[in-house]
């Protein structure tokens, strides 16, 4: 065969599997781009980084759909307001805003719902002034309330779609692969963890990430990818890391919290759940965090090593897995610096997704191979169930937040709250609003004693066994009755306000306006 | 068996938040305060509050103790009149110099508990803060059958006496009240009463606090004054008796039933003699060791 024929022959079958797979013949060259990449890399020549305005205008968005964010720099954020402000000068109207959570420093939202550019609002939580306009019925549609792992499922199997979201970030490269830190000498701000703003970036039809530190490409590690990234924005300043929480560890000297504190360590100890490899959770309050401190003394006493700590990293955790004491960090949100700073530096300090984090759907979601979680609580009821968002005012005031999800899938949770907070008792006949269901809690820890759920008979053998004084939560309520007296039905009017979502979709609460 | 005074918190008379759940953190004792943590202005304020705090909180096992102002200003015997009625365990006299003084206050316990027919029921103990208190202590302790106990209070003693009290730092630490707390605590001893001591104030320095506690410990006190919760784990961990100790206890208690049992007078432990004031010693160990949670009455009857 002569060479012609040879190359003829394999011509053919080229255009023959070509044809099998329904695909076109490779014709000609392409002309090779002689640009040096670095200028390729540089602001602007991508196609990605542009002003915020041309951002949202390429974007898509239209009135009526929904914007998302997350809540990462807590008080310190400034996305939030920068975002829906541009958004209102530029004419938008009934727009959904799903935000992982909103604080105090989201006040200036309250002129966007009057003049109609915010008409929705989905989110873990409310504070502040914005917490109490929406409380004395701001809002013609109530608000949707949302566990972290909640939302995580919500957005992932569509309840809660997204059209465009705007993630801060405090580092980002020009092809949008972003970060809560930041390595470059430019760093301006820190967060940590971008854990809820995780689903957001995976789910939103088109994602915007706004960032204070530009950086060269590549940026890493990157917690989202340029994958899911559409445009990148830099602006001033994305949020004001001192505002997330102060940085030091400081040991509580309310003695009423170191009370409730040592009483939720003896209660850890003696659960049976207190051995090698255990994986526990705490919140960020004084008697949580000095219950971290009891239970830190008998882990080295007893030699004890945990294998993880999980959700809101705080600085007593990293300093306990310094120490050797906690093997690894699951982190879905960082609640100080001093844990955004071990995110960055140690990689035994693991980021997660809210879904991965805490999601039902999701069998692998950290949350279901939690052993103990300490939680707060506003107001318990005689059974056992919890509210966290609602004050005993009627005023929205806290946030859902991974309570319901934590509560649900741990081996053990305990709720640690004060049976009196001033002349407000907070052991109920039934809560104000349910947010955590009576089923999913284990032990509920006052100064006046500790409460089992009567489904977890061994715990109270156990606790009983080694000297605890256990009360029933009738018992409780009514030594707070004796002491307080019953207190007046609060003011609610018609309108409902808020809507309480289960972790599994389901409608599970309402609240309803407090009138003046 | 004989009532622990480890600890005597005080909390404010004018101060509902705190009466209300005082005894939670578990003191011995709380003494509500009607005297110098109250401004003249408040002075009936106060004594309505601790009255009604005394008749609707329930303090559980505590023992209640109310310092009332003294007699010689215009508030003492409403004091007396208000918490004796409302059932007060103790009360507590400030600033006490002389035997006439309790016997006086007992006159006007008396005129009260005859009036609603409870005689007897009201304890005195006396703060002692001056230095004629101190030349007078042992007939303080024994001027009246209701005196439970007597109390140093330093701040007006050292005044008293022209000079202040040292800090942790310093090498004497303690010592302008060494004669002072010793005289307390022999004259109580010798009326068979109880001694307590002064508080100690500044919240910041804990291991000041836990020498000064072993000290009066050492010196022969029952237990201490106190502001803040925060001190009470720290006079109950020096107070409670050691593992060692607690055996050493048993072992005696256990050999007196012995000799009991088969009639004999003399005991011994681990061939050692055991005379009368071990006995009770180890009889006041087994106490602590119960009232401070480590060790069980079963423990005992099982042994």
């Amino acid at each position: 065969m002569t060479m012609n024929n040879i190359i003829a022959q394999r011509a053919a079958l080229v255009e023959q599997a070509a044809a099998q797979m329904g695909k076109n013949i490779y014709n000609g060259t392409r002309e090779k781009d002689q640009t040096a990449r670095t200028e390729n890399q540089k602001e602007g020549a991508s196609s990605k980084v542009c002003t915020l305005e041309e951002a949202i205008r390429k974007s898509g968005l239209k009135d009526g759909m929904t914007i998302s964010f997350h809540h990462h720099f807590r008080a310190g954020d400034k996305v939030v307001n920068l975002v829906v402000d541009k958004l209102a000068e530029m004419g938008f109207k009934n727009l959904h805003l799903a935000a992982s959570s909103l604080q105090d420093v989201h006040k200036p939202l309250i002129e966007h719902i009057k003049n109609g550019v915010i008409t929705e609002i989905s989110t873990s939580g409310l504070r502040g002034e914005l917490a109490n306009e929406i409380s004395r019925g701001l809002m013609e549609k109530p608000v949707v309330f949302r566990s972290h792992g909640g939302r995580g499922s919500a957005i992932a199997n569509g309840d809660l779609h997204i059209d465009v979201a705007f993630l801060g970030a405090s580092s980002c490269d020009a092809a949008g692969n972003a970060c809560g830190f930041s390595r470059s000498e430019n760093a301006k701000s820190i967060c940590g963890s971008l854990g809820y703003a995780l689903p957001d970036a995976r789910y939103a039809d088109k994602v915007v990430i706004l960032t204070d530190d530009l950086v060269q490409y590549p940026n890493t590690p990157n917690a989202i990818s340029e994958h899911d990234v559409d445009f990148v924005v830099e602006v001033e300043s994305v949020g004001d890391s001192s505002k997330i929480a102060s940085g030091a560890i400081r040991d509580t000297k309310n003695p009423r919290d170191i009370l409730l504190a040592k009483q939720a360590a003896k209660v850890i100890i003696n659960s049976g759940y207190f051995k090698n490899g255990f994986s526990i959770q705490t919140g960020s309050g004084g008697a949580s965090l000095a219950a971290v401190k009891y239970i830190r003394e008998s882990m080295i006493e007893q030699g004890i090593k945990a294998s993880f700590a999980l959700g809101g990293i705080t600085a007593h955790m990293v300093k306990m897995h310094e120490e050797g004491l906690i093997d690894r960090l699951i982190d879905v949100q960082s609640f100080d610096k001093v844990a955004a700073e071990s995110l960055m530096n140690d990689p035994m300090h693991k980021e997660v997704s809210a879904s991965e984090y805490a999601s039902a759907d999701t069998p692998g979601s950290a949350t279901h191979y939690l052993d103990i979680v300490i939680l707060s609580a506003l107001e318990v009821d005689v059974n056992f169930n919890v509210n966290v968002l609602v004050g005993s005012d009627g005023i929205i005031r806290g946030a859902v937040g991974g309570h319901p999800d934590t509560a649900a899938d741990s081996a053990l949770s305990i709720i640690v709250c004060p049976l009196l907070r001033g002349r407000i008792p907070c052991v109920v006949d039934e809560v104000t609003t349910l947010i955590t269901p009576g089923a999913t809690v284990d032990v509920v820890v006052t100064e006046y004693g500790i409460a089992v759920n009567p489904n977890r008979p061994e715990i109270a053998e156990r606790l009983k066994a080694a000297g605890l004084k256990l009360v029933t939560l009738e018992q409780l309520r009514d030594h707070a009755l004796k002491v307080i007296g019953q207190p007046d039905p609060l003011p609610f009017g018609d309108k409902v306000v808020g809507v309480v979502m289960n972790r599994d979709g389901s409608v599970m609460d309402v609240i309803k306006n407090i009138k003046e | 068996m004989q009532r622990l005074r480890r600890t005597m918190m005080f909390v404010p008379g004018n101060n509902p938040g705190m009466m209300s759940d005082a005894f939670i953190y578990g003191p011995d004792s709380i003494m509500l305060d009607l005297e110098d943590s109250v401004t003249m202005a408040e002075k009936d304020t106060a004594r309505l509050l601790v009255y009604n705090a005394l008749k609707t909180i329930d303090y559980g096992q505590t023992e209640m103790v109310v310092r009332i102002n003294p007699l010689n200003t215009p508030y003492g015997k409403k004091d007396i009149e208000a918490v004796v009625k409302a059932g007060v365990h103790v009360i507590r006299m400030p600033k006490t110099e002389t035997a006439e003084e309790v016997v006086e206050v007992e006159r006007e316990i008396e005129k009260v508990e005859k009036e609603i027919g409870c005689l007897g029921r009201t304890q005195i103990m006396a703060a002692i803060e001056s230095t004629l208190g101190i030349v007078n202590a042992y007939s303080i302790a024994v001027a009246s059958k209701r005196m439970m106990g007597i109390a140093l209070g330093a701040e007006d003693y050292c005044a008293n006496l022209k000079t202040q009290r040292t800090q942790g730092d310093n090498p004497n630490f303690g010592m302008e009240l060494l004669m002072a707390r010793q005289m307390i605590v022999v004259a109580a001893r010798a009326a068979g009463i109880d001694a307590l001591d002064t508080v100690y104030s500044n919240l910041n320095d804990m291991e000041t606090f836990r020498r000064e506690v072993e000290m009066i410990k050492a010196l022969g006190f029952d237990g201490k004054s106190i502001i803040n919760p925060r001190q009470i784990e720290i006079v109950n961990d020096v107070f409670t008796p050691k593992q060692k100790d607690i055996d050493k206890a048993l072992a005696v208690v256990a050999a007196i039933k012995e000799a009991e049992k088969k009639g004999s007078g003399v005991i011994a432990v681990n061939g050692k003699m055991v005379d009368r004031p071990v006995v009770i010693r180890a009889q006041h160990t087994i106490e602590l060791a119960i009232a401070s949670g480590v060790l069980k009455q079963e423990d005992i009857d099982n042994e």
